[in-house]
């Protein structure tokens, strides 16, 4: 993958805005963004809903993701284009999930919604429709997603890259700050991972900082582009983005999104938690 | 919408003795900008976290106790930074007024 293959401009969408293989989806956050206008001829998906079970917390599965998007309309050979609030939180995460499933073509809106309001440009308020298919998912491609065990075993071995703000990886704030402090049982972060905040990838307006800018941001960080890398955050979001930039701009390969994130492990009985600014040891 | 709202928005439901709250609204004359963006940077200038402003221009944060800058963005608008102190069982209330 690169950045021609996984990115557009808002500019690009405009053009392909009455293409009828090119889907649009928006995926927020606050759930109720799109509701308030969103792009011309644009979906919704509802990450609380839409994508995850609702007893178990876990995705919704191989079966449940066909019927979703066989019932929005969306085909295999679509290419869905997606784009969100939060500077593509979720519609990063929505991006890996895609992945996940196996879609073949799928974007991400460069930006995002933010740059989008900030060009100015249109939304609107029409909901489209859109006729159901026959949608097929694959089997979940474990090689990008990981689970705690694994997280455990990559201390001190695999390049673990903490996303979330200083704040929280030092364990003096449990949720981002536009969220009540809750979750977790614990504060701090896993020994041993980098804190490199997924918006260190951003520019203000959303849209992702050049190539070698982000191969400095990491580098400088400690990453080893020689290692595997699991990234993670809170509930998984903010990760997927930075999961999109190892894997998706930078072409990195054995890169993993934990889902799970901080609000798994900082629950977890028995295993080490470091706190402060520093990445610690084992 | 006419006028911003005065007051702030509503705490109810919010247990204010745990949290650092720091709420506000964006206006551009006496309206309110409910198509602005209000970033949370930390002490040393990290994002924090980020909020588009609701249809009555307002936003809020759940910060720690300490110094914070509110960075601004709104469409034709410049940037605008203000600095803010936060505390634990406080409710700080600012007023971001775009040009």
């Amino acid at each position: 993958m690169s950045r021609e293959n996984t990115l557009v401009t808002a500019a690009w969408v405009e053009e392909h805005l009455d293409d009828p293989k090119v889907v649009l989806v928006e995926v927020d956050e606050d759930t109720s963004a799109y509701d308030k206008g969103h792009i011309k001829g644009a979906i919704k998906l509802d990450w609380t809903t839409d994508l995850q079970d609702q007893v178990r917390r876990d995705f919704v599965n191989k079966q449940q993701f066909e019927a979703l998007l066989s019932e929005r309309g969306v085909a295999n050979d679509d290419t869905v284009v997606l784009y969100g609030g939060n500077n593509n939180w979720f519609a990063a995460y929505a991006y890996w999930y895609f992945k996940l499933y196996g879609h073949g073509d799928v974007k991400l809106l460069d930006g995002g919604r933010k740059k989008w309001e900030l060009d100015s440009r249109e939304l609107i308020d029409e909901v489209p429709g859109r006729e159901a298919t026959s949608y097929t998912a694959s089997e979940q491609d474990a090689s990008i997603r990981a689970f705690r065990d694994e997280v455990v075993e990559a201390i001190g071995t695999k390049n673990l890259v903490d996303v979330r703000s200083p704040d929280e990886f030092a364990g003096r704030l449990l949720a981002p700050a536009h969220l009540p402090q809750e979750q977790a049982q614990r504060a701090g972060h896993i020994p041993t991972a980098a804190n490199v905040p997924w918006s260190k990838a951003a520019n203000d307006d959303g849209t992702f900082k050049s190539d070698d800018d982000l191969k400095q941001i990491y580098s400088e960080a400690g990453v080893d582009w020689d290692k595997d890398t699991i990234a993670y955050c809170r509930i998984g979001e903010r990760s997927s983005h930075t999961w999109f930039v190892f894997h998706e701009l930078l072409d990195q390969s054995n890169v993993k999104n934990y889902d799970g994130s901080w609000t798994e492990y900082g629950s977890l009985v028995g295993v080490p938690v470091v706190l402060g600014d520093e990445p610690g040891s084992l | 919408m006419c006028g911003a709202t005065e007051g702030g928005l509503s705490l109810d439901g919010v247990d204010v003795a745990k949290e650092a709250v720091v709420q506000g609204v964006v206006t551009r004359g006496d309206q309110p900008v409910p198509n602005a963006y209000v970033r949370l940077l930390d002490r040393s200038g990290e994002f924090t976290a980020e909020v588009p402003t609701s249809a009555t221009g307002h936003f809020r944060f759940f910060a720690g106790p300490g110094e914070w800058t509110l960075r601004t963005l709104a469409p034709k608008s410049e940037t605008i930074d203000k600095k803010v102190v936060a505390e634990i069982g406080s409710v700080v209330e600012v007023t971001v007024s775009l040009s």
